[in-house]
């Protein structure tokens, strides 16, 4: 079979176009799917959602040449503070403060706008030598055999490539082609995610505010503006998500405090329903999940992205390191060592997402108590603390080589 | 690969598929060879990129070198090197692995000469080699000295020829025999003889009669922990492999 490339993408999201600039970059020829037309994805109006990219996506984004166009609409996370609280009462006295001084590393992450970011991606998947875009098209059939995948598009088109890699979301296709099952169960919370704009300077600052019926993080945009990730239970949800822009700003005020003085919105408002789903394997024969298509995670940190970007990171140094030996890099047994190296991380991550989840989004009067003694040591030693601002920073576990200092 | 498609009838051909497909089934009976191999591969591309100044990360960078594969089985190794883009050659004893590498090559759409015929046969004929992989032959052979002069006629001046095998000590004994064979199942029981086993300052030795400068030797350990196998710089107490060089 002639490959028309090396391998085929499916998905124009964010992970693909990072996967596809970081095979390029390692001398695999790529093919991107990408459902929707390019106009939409270079877009240039902020719609309020925003990015916390950990200082690990960072530099992956930085090795595949995609932080310099960003870099300077980035806010750096200097700070982040945890504060258990319930509306109108204020914060506990117990409080977590992370400071990036404490590791030499740099600060712990960047906020990004998602406009800069996609139009960064187009601008760099267009200049990469060995990528083709198809655009306004998508992958209908494939099928993996000795020497190669043939991907069938919905146009009729036929790409052949040694390996297929689905970067399509929670609902993957490729995924579900491939028989591959998911796990996965939903909350009963939806995420209310916003940009407002506000009196006070941030300084950089990030918080995270554990209320009864789910966090509240105020992540700092560039100038005096934060992006908003407010969860509620679904009913409440639904209900802040049907009012008025001024209504709306009425709930959130109590919640957010006023020590930024007064806020507005400045961006259009979005709703997310939480849930967690994990696909069983992350890779068949001449076929692997990158992403959401993998692991569809809480959002609570931001951890999606960064998550997916470091499947990204994974899989380019698998690849990379299979063709060096001459492997043919759709066999299964190259593919199970990126589900090896990822399904781990990605257990170990959905399960601590889930439980902080669960142990916060409660007011059990005792459960407050406990995890307020424990916010308190965890402030009171500074190893414990550094533990936990490298994991936000993404720099704990196995590394990729694209996310190393 | 005209014999596959000229002479034999497709039935055979169905059963060889069948066969390949039992060579290259990472869970099948050749699972060991399997965990191995990425670990082989990388000292011989590493080796074979360091003698002739080739750049891994390049298109093709073996293009232009010859390459011959004793005991080549299945073509787990023959299979990387055309893939990097070697002429290779690749031959084995046991005449019935021959029909089944060329089916799987065919599958994998690589170009790959398969002969069922011996290292002596091939040096009678004059044949010449840039590189030479002897893996996991040398302690079944009747005789190693001869078989390794034989390996050196057919090395170019200047060529490399990588050469592994199993260390003898109670330890190896208790690993490749023992565990292997009987405990993990891994092997056919009688796979191995330990007698026939080499130190590598044997095979060092060996090696120089049989005209070749020995320039490198590495061991790989197996970790049951991690259920993989590593190169190691120190530990060849167990499997090791060796690189040496025809003098130009």
């Amino acid at each position: 079979m002639e490959h028309d490339s090396d391998i085929v993408i499916a998905g124009g999201g964010l992970n693909g176009p990072a996967l596809a600039l970081g095979l390029a970059r390692a001398g695999f020829s790529v093919t991107v799917v990408d459902a929707r037309p390019a106009a939409i994805r270079a877009g240039d109006n902020f719609d309020g959602r925003g990015y916390a990219l950990a200082l690990a996506s960072q530099r992956l984004l930085r090795r595949i040449g995609v932080w310099d166009r960003v870099e300077a609409n980035a806010q750096p996370m200097l700070e982040i503070k945890v504060t258990d609280g319930r509306a109108g009462e204020g914060p506990s006295p117990f409080l977590l403060h992370f400071d990036h001084a404490e590791i030499e590393e740099g600060p712990m992450g960047f906020m990004l706008e998602d406009r800069f970011l996609y139009r960064a991606f187009q601008e760099a998947m267009h200049e990469a030598p060995r990528i083709t875009t198809i655009h306004e098209d998508s992958v209908v059939a494939q099928a993996p055999g000795t020497a190669g995948v043939t991907v069938t598009l919905a146009s009729g088109r036929q790409l052949g490539a040694a390996l297929l890699v689905g970067c399509d979301g929670r609902q993957s296709g490729v995924a579900m082609r491939a028989g591959i099952r998911r796990t996965g169960w939903g909350y009963g919370q939806t995420a209310l995610v916003c940009a407002i704009a506000h009196e006070k300077p941030h300084h950089g600052i990030a918080h995270q505010f554990f209320m009864p019926p789910g966090p509240l993080a105020i992540l700092p945009l560039p100038g005096n503006r934060s992006s908003i990730v407010w969860t509620e239970s679904d009913a409440m949800a639904a209900r802040i998500d049907a009012m008025e822009d001024d209504d709306y700003l009425a709930v959130l005020r109590p919640r957010f405090g006023d020590f930024l003085g007064e806020i507005s919105l400045a961006g259009e408002r979005f709703t997310y329903p939480l849930g967690l789903t994990v696909a069983n394997r992350f890779a068949a024969p001449r076929i692997a999940l990158v992403g959401d298509a993998a692991h569809g995670m809480h959002p609570i940190a931001g951890q999606g992205l960064n998550a997916g970007l470091r499947d990204v990171g994974a899989l380019v140094q698998v690849l990379t390191e299979a063709r060096r030996r001459g492997e043919d890099i759709g066999m299964i047994q190259v593919l199970e060592r990126y589900q090896e190296w990822r399904r781990f991380d990605t257990q170990a991550l959905a399960m601590a997402t889930d439980m902080t989840n669960r142990l916060f989004s409660n007011d059990n009067p005792l459960l407050r108590l406990g995890r307020d003694i424990g916010m308190g040591l965890i402030n009171l030693a500074p190893g414990l603390r550094r533990g936990v601002i490298r994991e936000a920073a993404g720099l704990t576990g196995d590394l990729p080589e694209l996310m190393r200092a | 690969m005209q014999a596959v498609h000229g002479t034999v009838d497709p039935a055979e051909i169905a059963k060889f598929e069948a066969m390949a497909s039992e060579w290259w089934d990472p869970n099948g009976k050749f699972k060991p060879l399997h965990m191995l191999n990425p670990c082989r591969l990388d000292y011989i591309t590493r080796q074979v990129a360091e003698e002739f100044a080739r750049d891994l990360n390049g298109s093709e960078p073996f293009a232009g070198l010859r390459i011959l594969d004793i005991g080549c089985g299945g073509g787990l190794l023959s299979e990387p090197m055309a893939r990097l883009g070697a002429e290779v050659v690749g031959v084995d004893a046991a005449e019935r692995n021959i029909p089944v590498a060329r089916a799987h090559a065919e599958q994998s759409d690589l170009q790959i000469d398969y002969r069922h015929t011996t290292a002596e046969a091939m040096a009678a004929d004059g044949e010449q080699f840039d590189g030479i992989l002897n893996m996991e032959v040398v302690e079944h052979v009747a005789d190693p000295l001869d078989f390794l002069t034989v390996c050196g006629q057919l090395l170019k001046p200047g060529g490399i020829h990588i050469c592994s095998t199993i260390n003898r000590n109670p330890k190896s004994f208790a690993m490749a025999i023992v565990g292997a064979e009987y405990v993990m199942r891994w092997l056919p029981k009688g796979t191995h003889e330990w007698q026939k086993f080499i130190t590598p300052d044997e095979l060092f030795d060996l090696l120089s009669k049989a005209g070749m400068t020995p320039v490198d030797r590495k061991g790989f350990v197996f970790n049951p922990l991690s259920w993989q196998w590593s190169i190691s710089e120190r530990d060849l107490s167990v499997n090791y492999v060796t690189a040496s060089l025809k003098p130009a």
